[in-house]
């Protein structure tokens, strides 16, 4: 029998795991801009190092620069003072060289293409063949579990199914580095629960690095490997809860009843006390 | 709406004003007043009408009922033409008349009926309309023997037609397919390639939209007779006279169009790193068609007044606006309102291909998607 006998040889030793790949690096990272009358600190001194096959939730009230930060890791807002690397390049080669997949908000799916040709836009933007587009967007469709929504326009889907799409789009060019800013806000519980279990299992299978921005506790748990517990004026980092520890990385939606869940939803909401986000 | 199981409304009282009209005389020979029975042909359309509406259950469905109905209708306004060609005078009618007042309230049923039925009898409705206004049209001048320069009747107006139709074809060509056509691509083209140019470089935009209400509030009749001046009296004046008509419009429409497209679109286009050209291509242009045709419909009707005021300052012999600032000279109204029809159906149809091609390029937009 195997555990009787000493372990067999294996080409990969198990105690050496090699050292985990930094892929988004942020060092005293602050951001100010001007207001009518005064100076916002959105973000101020903020350092945050990503590895390769985290899954990060930054959480926080509003106004407490989780989506300004992801959005300077995007090039989408510039930094007033600090460093940010993404891939080891700065934000704007990343951009790019499409090293990232972004999912907004809202789905930003274009109504005049069809399910499969908004997914297609960031393949059609890179030059891709045809044959090619239209087999990466049926399998990114299937992926998100929309296969045989192809022709139909997003205006006739629900929601949920349209913030899918948009995920689907993401992945579609295959990028490293998934980026999401709250992208099951506008929808109800359920269909929230239930995406999130498709996320989890999407990035078990894909391996992506994501950085997730969301308001509420429960999903960050349930999702992260790691909490980045934020707040407001100025934009700073209180609390990184490592997740990895005391969960296991498959989860079901079960695992919100266990005693480990709870205890680490209890220091996300103790962090964002103490950050005086329940004051006002 | 579809009420496809709903038996048809009941009709409305109104028509029956009609059943009164035998009270008054149906028309006047060298005279005297003639009553309904003295005239047999009256008598008998006057009949059928009526049968109609007592039989218009009969048929059993909505569709079978407005063509019923239409039947009576169209004998009523036969009346007033068999009358006249008899050599009756309708003028002190008051019995002609209230029956085919009481048959128009009975088409408005006809239609009403019509917009119920599925498929494509629904557009005989809009069509039935137009048909029954030149009906009317025709009846009212003839019946009361409206001089015809201050208006005659459409079967006039379709003899000039008929008489004048190659003087009309070549009005056409020379109006429509040399100087409007070449007017508005010039005009629309230009306002759309500067709206682009204005997007890009924003001081140009800030000093062009202030011209451009200057120059939509240049009245026509002013810019024409110097632009016939500076381009001649051929095409290229009325041209000139169309490209300023047409060039603002067009421009802030493009302008207001580009500037459409969402925040969270434009991001991700730059989370793809796509450049200028490639989101003006793929993003930008697309949300800015429904306001392109916005710019195009409005320019079509006023590339065709553009160019018919301008022929008023002069041009070749020949054209629309020419055509109707000599022939009311002349006197000669029925060949005026010949052109005024042609002019009138060249407009409607460049605004209804547009708004076809609208339709069916901007379908994926709220206001004409359908689930």
């Amino acid at each position: 029998m195997p555990a009787a006998q000493p372990a067999p040889l294996t080409l990969v030793p198990p105690a050496a795991e090699p050292a985990p790949r930094t892929i988004v690096d942020i060092r005293n990272l602050t951001l100010t801009y001007q207001a009518a009358d005064h100076p916002v600190y959105a973000l101020s001194d903020v350092s945050l190092s990503i590895s390769k096959g985290d899954f990060i939730s930054l959480i926080g009230p509003s106004g407490c620069g989780k989506t300004t930060l992801m959005r300077v890791v995007a090039d989408l807002e510039q930094p007033t003072s600090g460093e940010v690397t993404v891939n080891g390049m700065t934000p704007e080669q990343a951009r790019l060289k499409r090293a990232y997949g972004y999912v907004f908000q809202a789905p930003a799916l274009y109504p005049w293409r069809t399910v499969e040709r908004n997914v297609m836009l960031p393949l059609e933007i890179m030059g891709l063949p045809k044959a090619e587009r239209q087999q990466r967007a049926r399998e990114q469709l299937e992926l998100v579990g929309l296969a045989g929504f192809e022709r139909k326009f997003p205006w006739q889907l629900s929601g949920g199914m349209q913030q899918r799409v948009s995920i689907a789009r993401a992945l579609a060019f295959a990028p490293d580095l998934l980026l999401m800013d709250e992208p099951f806000g506008a929808l109800d519980e359920i269909t929230r629960d239930h995406l999130n279990l498709q996320l989890t299992r999407l990035w078990l299978s894909t391996r992506k690095t994501c950085i997730f921005v969301t308001h509420s506790i429960a999903e960050a748990v349930f999702l992260s490997t790691r909490i980045v517990v934020m707040s407001p004026r100025p934009g700073r980092i209180l609390d990184v809860i490592d997740c990895d520890r005391d969960l296991p990385r498959e989860r079901t939606l079960d695992i919100r009843e266990s005693p480990e869940f709870q205890r680490i939803a209890h220091r996300v909401r103790d962090g964002l006390m103490e950050g005086h986000s329940y004051d006002d | 709406m579809n009420r496809p199981n709903m038996a048809p409304p009941t009709m409305a009282p109104w028509p029956l004003v009609m059943l009164a009209a035998p009270l008054l005389p149906f028309a006047t020979l060298d005279g005297t007043a003639l009553y309904l029975p003295q005239i047999p042909a009256a008598l008998a359309l006057f009949a059928l009408s009526v049968a109609t509406i007592l039989a218009r259950r009969l048929p059993g469905s909505a569709l079978g009922e407005a063509l019923l109905l239409l039947a009576g209708v169209a004998a009523a306004y036969a009346t007033p033409l068999v009358l006249l060609t008899q050599g009756h005078a309708l003028a002190q009618a008051g019995g002609l008349w209230l029956s085919v007042a009481g048959t128009t309230l009975l088409l408005w049923r006809v239609l009403a009926l019509l917009a119920d039925v599925a498929g494509p009898v629904r557009l005989a409705g809009p069509a039935l309309f137009g048909l029954a206004l030149v009906m009317l049209w025709e009846i009212l001048t003839r019946g009361f023997q409206v001089p015809t320069i201050l208006l005659p009747p459409p079967s006039l107006v379709l003899t000039a037609f008929a008489a004048n139709a190659a003087d009309l074809w070549d009005d056409f060509r020379q109006t429509v397919l040399i100087s409007v056509l070449r007017g508005y691509l010039i005009g629309c083209g230009a306002g759309f390639l500067v709206a682009i140019l204005a997007d890009r470089v924003p001081f140009l935009a800030r000093g062009l939209l202030p011209l451009g209400n200057l120059a939509s509030a240049v009245p026509v009749v002013g810019i024409a007779p110097i632009m016939v001046m500076w381009f001649g009296f051929d095409w290229q004046s009325k041209a000139a006279v169309i490209v300023v008509m047409t060039f603002f419009p067009m421009l802030i429409n493009t302008l207001a169009g580009l500037q459409s497209a969402e925040r969270i679109q434009l991001d991700l286009m730059r989370s793809y790193g796509a450049g200028y050209w490639r989101t003006l291509a793929m993003l930008r242009l697309p949300c800015a068609l429904p306001f392109l045709f916005n710019g195009l419909k409005i320019n079509s009707t006023l590339a065709l007044i553009g160019a018919i005021v301008a022929e008023f300052f002069g041009t070749p012999v020949v054209g629309m606006g020419f055509r109707i600032s000599t022939q009311v000279a002349r006197m000669n109204l029925d060949v005026v309102w010949a052109t005024i029809a042609v002019a009138a159906l060249t407009g409607s149809l460049l605004y209804g291909a547009l708004a076809l091609a609208e339709r069916h390029v901007t379908a994926w937009h709220p206001s004409f998607r359908k689930r």
